[in-house]
């Protein structure tokens, strides 16, 4: 799958947040880097089909499943991990995998913990472990190291690559260090 | 100062004796002062005595179910479409600005109105049904309405973008989100729709109902068993409301787990 981004524009009020924006991002990490309020999620928004372009298009999106790590975690706050995980997979839930990808995500031993009560790291992680869990064919993710420390950062670096091998992966941080552990292309956003 | 703390707004048990004292004063000063003065004020005692001696015939439980069926069933009948029609009010502005003034001409109109009319249209066997109903549907509407407003529109974002099923997503978000809504509309429905639904009785007088009966006290000047009606009429409402409470409760724990 390969996602072709042409001539993307989108203004909010009369404020133009995208500005012809263009490119392409194949198989691997692609990292969306920019200033503050440059449309890095607006970008994405767009890409999920969350929101549409004032003009421009994307291709290679419309037969393709996404997965995605927002902004914000977006965790049902009264459930535990596994719930959290049945509710987006149902039936495609596969437990032992789930504890598994939990468990390297130093995750593991919550059981029956309501999301409610886990620290924004912790919540991070399960955010990042729904998205790496669904069949997916492109992946974004949104400042998806947000509350890790230097540790489980490392962990989670270490399980996108492992499992998003072929797949668009479209990463907005603004960590070099994070794109560059992901060896990932880099776009850069202009105000 | 120092603020006084403490749960105010429950029922103290010193607090019910001390106004069923009162009402046994008053009932003894009416009685003393004037010939017939217990049928002005019957005691608390005499009405208890009478409740028991109705509570063991059969009529008195024909009476309390011919009522709570009725009366129920409006309940019931208005949850159901409050839900649906707050539902189609949620997705639609338009649906939502063409119910507005139903809704409000409901709330703001008299129930004794809404069952003069009611009593051209309908047989009075099924008119405290209706009344119920009438007077449910604006809370349940509303409050619904209300709770699916506030749903967290991220999380049903997140949801679209994993291409989560439509009954998952209720379950998952609307469920643990509206029914807080939910029961507080069915704890001030309940109250509403028995003091709506008797009162409807006592105007249309069906036979066999607890407001005929209700009526038939009044008419003889059988004050005990005006008051003894009286007091089935708020235990019967507060035993639905808990139970209603209560299975109200258990959805919500019942939403807030599942999918391992």
């Amino acid at each position: 799958m390969e996602i072709k981004v042409e001539n993307l524009c989108k203004s909010y009020d009369g404020v133009q947040v995208l500005k012809n924006v263009s490119f392409t991002a194949g198989p691997g990490v692609t990292c969306v880097m920019a200033p503050s309020g440059a449309g890095k999620t607006t970008l994405l928004r767009i890409l999920l089909g969350l929101e549409r372009p004032d003009s421009g298009n994307v291709r290679g999106t419309a037969e393709g499943r996404f997965a995605a790590v927002f902004q914000e975690d977006r965790l049902l706050e009264q459930l535990d991990a596994m719930e959290n995980l049945g509710f987006v997979l149902g039936g495609e839930l596969n437990q032992a995998g789930a504890e598994s990808l939990l468990a390297e995500l130093g995750l593991s031993g919550e059981h029956g913990k309501p999301v409610r009560e886990y620290s924004g790291g912790m919540k991070r992680r399960l955010a990042l472990a729904r998205a790496l869990l669904v069949p997916f064919d492109a992946l974004v993710l949104d400042e998806p190291f947000t509350g890790l420390d230097e540790e489980n950062r490392k962990h989670a670096i270490a399980c996108i690559r492992s499992r998003t091998a072929g797949k668009p992966v479209l990463l907005v941080t603004h960590s070099r260090d994070d794109a560059a552990g992901l060896d990932a292309q880099t776009v850069v956003l202009e105000l | 100062m120092r603020r006084e703390t403490g749960t105010s707004h429950h029922m103290r048990l010193w607090a019910v004796a001390f106004w069923l004292l009162v009402w046994q004063a008053g009932s003894m000063v009416l009685r003393a002062a004037y010939p017939h003065g217990a049928l002005l004020l019957a005691s608390p005692l005499s009405a208890v005595l009478r409740l028991t001696e109705l509570a063991g015939t059969a009529s008195f439980w024909k009476a309390v179910g011919w009522s709570a069926l009725r009366i129920l069933g409006g309940f019931a009948l208005a949850c159901v479409a409050a839900v649906l029609l707050a539902a189609l009010a949620a997705g639609s502005r338009r649906f939502r600005e063409l119910l507005y003034p139903l809704v409000a001409a409901v709330k703001a109109v008299p129930v004794a109105s809404f069952i003069i009319l009611a009593l051209v249209w309908l047989d009075a066997e099924n008119l405290s049904l209706f009344i119920a109903a009438l007077m449910v549907f604006p809370t349940v509407y509303l409050n619904v309405l209300a709770g699916i407003e506030a749903t967290d529109g991220k999380l049903l974002e997140m949801a679209k973008v994993f291409q989560v099923p439509l009954s998952r997503r209720l379950r998952g978000i609307y469920a643990p989100q509206v029914l807080p809504y939910f029961r507080s509309a069915v704890s001030l429905g309940l109250g509403l729709c028995w003091k709506a639904g008797i009162a409807a009785e006592v105007i249309g007088l069906p036979a066999g109902s607890m407001g005929e009966r209700l009526y038939t006290a009044k008419v003889y000047f059988q004050t005990p068993d005006l008051f003894a009606w009286t007091v089935v009429i708020v235990g019967v409402s507060v035993v639905f409301e808990r139970l209603f409470l209560w299975g109200v409760d258990a959805l919500v724990r019942k939403a807030g787990a599942g999918w391992k």
